[in-house]
């Protein structure tokens, strides 16, 4: 069905850009290619300028950003792919299915390359959900989304992150990132190289479900968006499972060239992704395209972005391997077109051209140089008096939902399908995972929207800071790093400032320490048309590192009486953006400083301790200050401490400063050889000092002006049992 | 000892018990894609866990009607070693090989985590080679692990000797007299919950998983 009506989020300025380029006017279906491929989500025109800022390149990665996954080596001729996604717009509306069908998109990105995926994360924001029910709901729904697709598909969830914050009300942020294993020999790259080659579209067909979902995505969140449930897609993961085997067993028998995730812009972005990348152009028969509904015009077909399809690029000459080997995994494969040498992207109905536009034109959106300015934010000054009851102090803090045990998520999540997941959840500061070459990976994702709300710039470098250390405390080496902007409206130049600031304290710190990024994403529109508010900066950061020996791999829990508890790094007064202040209903007006070189000297420091084997427990101390971490490594090895912290190198400052403060370049460790783990400290120029020894039924911290004496059992049931109260209640 | 390792489509826990069986016992093993399945020489099969067929009509139901369940019932029939890893359970119940049936757990939860089981007899091809009223540890990961069935049934079980292990402490499902594997009579077909692949090496969390598959090779 041919059509004359199209909608389009593009600028007039865009549109005559395009004309003057086609020297024509494009056909309603041509525009609406177009518009798939050139809105914000899939072409990055705002944010495109800006990334560039980032270090990609170390001896160990293979391919960067750019393609559906970064590629990292790991020796032995294997590589891990690493790729993160959000789906904030579908979850705010169908919280189950946007949530999995995040979990679905991500997936195929890591199959692309040709690797198996290996482990799952999730990075949710939400709501306060001790005031609104809306939260609680959304909260429950995605989490429930989340694993019933992982479960199903048999990648295990092994690691992740939560935040509360009233600006996550309307607009909640769903980031799923994905590891991915396999041989260097057995890479794919999503481009069409080679003219000849047949294009198959493979698993489901093509429906009117997320039909304009990168639109969607880019643009705000409308009061009625209800109305957008169409843009939604339906998630399938029996059908991803049968996907995910058939691909690599292809893949195996060498008869695929190449593999594209059919994810925002459906097919109109992916085949014209796929020969830009390849020089080279498509061409494509409609009526062989597979569709769920009879009466779908060309344009709904070209665009829609119905899950778990994939197009694979097959070697001339062996369309019937691959149908034999999607045969026997009952999974549909439709050739639908073929790699031409002419760079046009093509659209054939029955024989006769309905679309024909040029490769390079429609896969590179005209770049925006956006307009930026230093933002106003809303700060307030301390307004707590110092308390005088501290385990009640305490107590309360570990209790705020973004502190609080994240076991109630994760007891849902199949953390260990795989057999590989050796420190599992709340176990560890990241999930380590066997590889097959004896070493191991460990990974993790962190944000922090409070310092970033505060300033971007520290915020982000201090986000990434921490998720290093979170790395580093497991015994690791950081070796990639992926970073996912979320941002309100780009058009507004407060938020585009932010945007650019928060990117660069990212950039600035992975080359302090020489990280590679290796991929990411940008969410915009994170706001609310209704009352024009947007979310807090909310950048996050994905880490790999790499443990080269399993006597290394460190956990946090206490584990033996009489060990030595020594505090790494310098406390300082710094409450700005804390949970702390968080839970008084307070931002505070600078975030915690961020020493680049100090922060470096520090993880190389604790690194050195646990590859020595002086450390037998290991936590990055930020989150709710020395008190937190304390209470969890406590918890986690149900092993009481008694702790002095008056001693501890810091300023001058009240006793909540002390417990909660949330100074960056701090790691909380124990061991049985305090002097040469401090001895090596010195040596670095690092601060270090014994502060406490393991043992006992409760935790005691002598401070300055007060001390605190608490039962482990009154702690667990504060931490452990906080989620699924509020949730029920 | 010959093992067949079945895989229906959904399953997804195939690699890891081949993984186990290849490696860790050093068993000669194999994945045979449902479909293939028609040969019984074979001297012990197991149905691993994940979603066959998605969990589409109910979690084991259409892959209790599919051609590789003949050769499985022929080999049960010959007293050969059976063993239904979690979803291979819901399997064995909806094809009749194992009374009762499995329904959503009691929190309406999915559930991933370690638990503690008592052997409640050594009499069954995956514990003979474990003590009975030992106990021992192995991860459960599942949302329809409940055991029902009626007081008879139940009581039958008991004394025949045929509830093979049982949660001890804290019940994580709601399951019946904490019933987490059962046996037919003869001791040969095993259901369990748990997942003793998961089991099967120190650094993933513990080894008794080993004794479990271990076993087969002591039953004769």
């Amino acid at each position: 069905m041919l059509v004359n009506h199209f909608e389009t989020i593009l600028t007039p300025e865009e549109m005559q850009y395009a004309r003057q380029r086609l020297n024509r006017e494009p056909n309603p279906l041509e525009w609406s290619m177009i518009d798939a491929e050139w809105n914000e989500h899939c072409s990055y025109k705002s944010s495109r300028p800006v990334l560039t800022q980032l270090p990609t390149s170390s001896p160990r990665v293979l391919i960067g950003p750019g393609y559906d996954s970064g590629v990292v080596d790991v020796g032995d001729g294997y590589v891990l792919t690493l790729h993160i996604e959000s789906h904030n717009h579908p979850s705010a509306i169908d919280p189950y299915g946007g949530a999995a069908t995040g979990i679905g998109g991500v997936i195929r990105d890591i199959l692309c390359m040709g690797t198996r995926p290996i482990a799952l994360m999730d990075g949710l924001r939400f709501g306060d959900i001790t005031k609104s029910e809306h939260s609680k709901w959304i909260m429950k729904n995605v989490v429930r989304g989340i694993a019933d697709y992982g479960n199903c598909i048999g990648v295990p969830t092994v690691a992740g992150e939560v935040e509360f914050d009233q600006c996550f009300e309307r607009n909640c942020l769903v980031d799923v990132a994905c590891l991915g294993l396999g041989r260097k020999s057995d890479l794919l790259l999503a481009q069409a190289t080679h003219p000849g080659d047949s294009i198959y579209l493979i698993g489901g067909s093509t429906g009117r479900d997320g039909i304009h979902g990168a639109t969607f995505a880019s643009k705000r969140l409308a009061a009625d968006a209800e109305g957008e449930r169409s843009a939604v897609q339906i998630p399938d993961p029996f059908t991803k499972k049968l996907i995910i085997e058939a691909t690599l067993e292809a893949n195996r028998a060498k008869i695929i060239r190449g593999c594209k995730d059919l994810g925002g812009g459906g097919l109109a972005t992916g085949l014209s992704e796929i020969a830009d990348k390849g020089n080279t152009g498509v061409e494509v028969y409609l009526e062989k395209i597979p569709i769920r509904e009879v009466d779908m015009n060309s344009i709904e077909v070209l665009i829609s972005e119905s899950q778990e399809r994939m197009l694979c690029i097959v070697r001339a000459g062996s369309d019937a391997l691959l149908e034999g080997i999607m045969r026997k995994y009952e999974v549909t494969a439709a050739r639908i077109g073929k790699v031409i040498s002419t760079g046009v992207v093509t659209v054939l109905q029955f024989g006769n051209t309905i679309a024909s536009l040029p490769t390079s034109f429609l896969a590179n959106a005209p770049i925006i140089n956006r307009k930026s300015r230093n933002p106003k934010v809303t700060k307030d000054e301390l307004h707590i008096k110092p308390p005088t009851d501290m385990v009640k102090a305490l107590l309360e803090l570990i209790a705020s939902p973004s502190i609080a045990s994240k076991e109630w998520i994760f007891r849902q999540y199949d953390h260990e399908v795989g057999i590989n997941t050796i420190a599992k959840p709340g176990e560890a500061d990241a999930a380590v995972l066997k590889l097959p070459n004896g070493k191991f990976a460990a990974i993790k994702l962190d944000g922090n929207s409070s310092f970033c709300n505060l300033d971007p710039y520290l915020g982000s470098a201090s986000v990434l800071a921490e998720c290093c250390r979170n790395i580093v405390a497991v015994g690791a080496e950081p070796i990639a790093m992926l970073d996912h902007c979320q941002f309100g409206d780009p058009n507004d130049e407060e938020i585009f400032w932010s945007f650019s600031m928060a990117v660069k304290g990212m950039a600035d710190f992975a080359r302090a320490i020489a990280l590679p990024c290796v991929g990411g994403k940008v969410s915009f529109y994170n706001q609310d048309e209704e009352n024009g508010k947007a979310i807090k900066s909310s950048p996050i950061a994905v880490v790999l590192g790499l443990i080269e020996n399993t006597e290394h791999i460190t956990r946090i829990r206490f584990n033996e009486d009489g060990e030595t508890i020594i505090m790494v790094g310098k406390t300082m007064a710094e409450l700005g953006g804390s949970e702390y202040y968080h839970t008084h209903d307070l931002t505070g007006t600078i975030p915690p400083a961020l020493d680049f070189e100090l922060e470096r000297r520090t993880q190389s420091a604790v690194l050195e301790c646990i590859r020595r084997g002086f450390v037998t427990a290991c936590h990055d101390c930020s989150k709710g200050g020395i008190g937190v971490a304390l209470v969890e490594m406590a918890l986690s090895g149900d092993k009481g401490a008694s702790v002095d912290l008056a001693k501890m190198p810091s300023d001058e400052m009240s006793d909540d400063e002390l417990l909660f403060s949330e100074s960056n370049s701090r790691f909380i460790l124990t061991t049985r050889k305090p002097n040469v783990v401090l001895e090596i400290l010195s040596k670095e120029m690092v601060p270090g000092e014994a502060i406490g020894i393991v043992g006992g039924d409760s935790l005691e911290i002598v401070m300055r002006r007060n001390k605190l004496d608490c039962k482990l059992d009154i702690l667990r049931d504060a931490y452990t049992n906080t989620l699924e109260r509020v949730l029920y209640h | 000892m010959r093992v067949a390792v079945i895989q229906f489509p959904g399953s997804n826990c195939d690699h890891d018990a081949l993984q186990v069986l290849t490696n860790n016992l050093k068993l000669e093993s194999k994945l045979i894609w449902h479909n293939d399945f028609n040969d019984s020489s074979w001297d012990a099969v197991i149905l691993p866990g994940g979603f066959s067929f998605g969990d589409h009509l109910r979690a084991g139901a259409i892959a209790a009607h599919s051609s590789a369940i003949k050769n499985v019932r022929k080999m049960a029939n010959d007293g050969k070693p059976v063993l239904g890893i979690c979803n291979g359970f819901q399997i064995l119940i909806e094809a009749g090989l194992l009374p009762g049936a499995l329904l959503r757990n009691a929190c309406l939860k999915f559930v991933c985590k370690w638990t503690n089981l008592r052997i409640e007899t050594s009499h069954s091809a995956f514990t003979c080679a474990l003590d009975t009223n030992s106990t021992i540890r192995m991860p459960i990961a599942h949302n329809e692990g409940r055991f029902f069935a009626d007081e008879d049934l139940l009581n039958h079980l008991t004394t025949e000797g045929r509830v093979v292990m049982t949660y001890s402490g804290e019940n994580p499902t709601g399951t019946l007299r904490g019933i987490a594997a059962i046996s037919n009579e003869g001791g040969n077909v095993v259901g369990m919950m748990p997942h003793p692949e998961r089991a099967s090496d120190a650094t993933l969390g513990g080894t008794d998983g080993l004794k479990v598959f271990g076993s087969m090779l002591k039953w004769s």
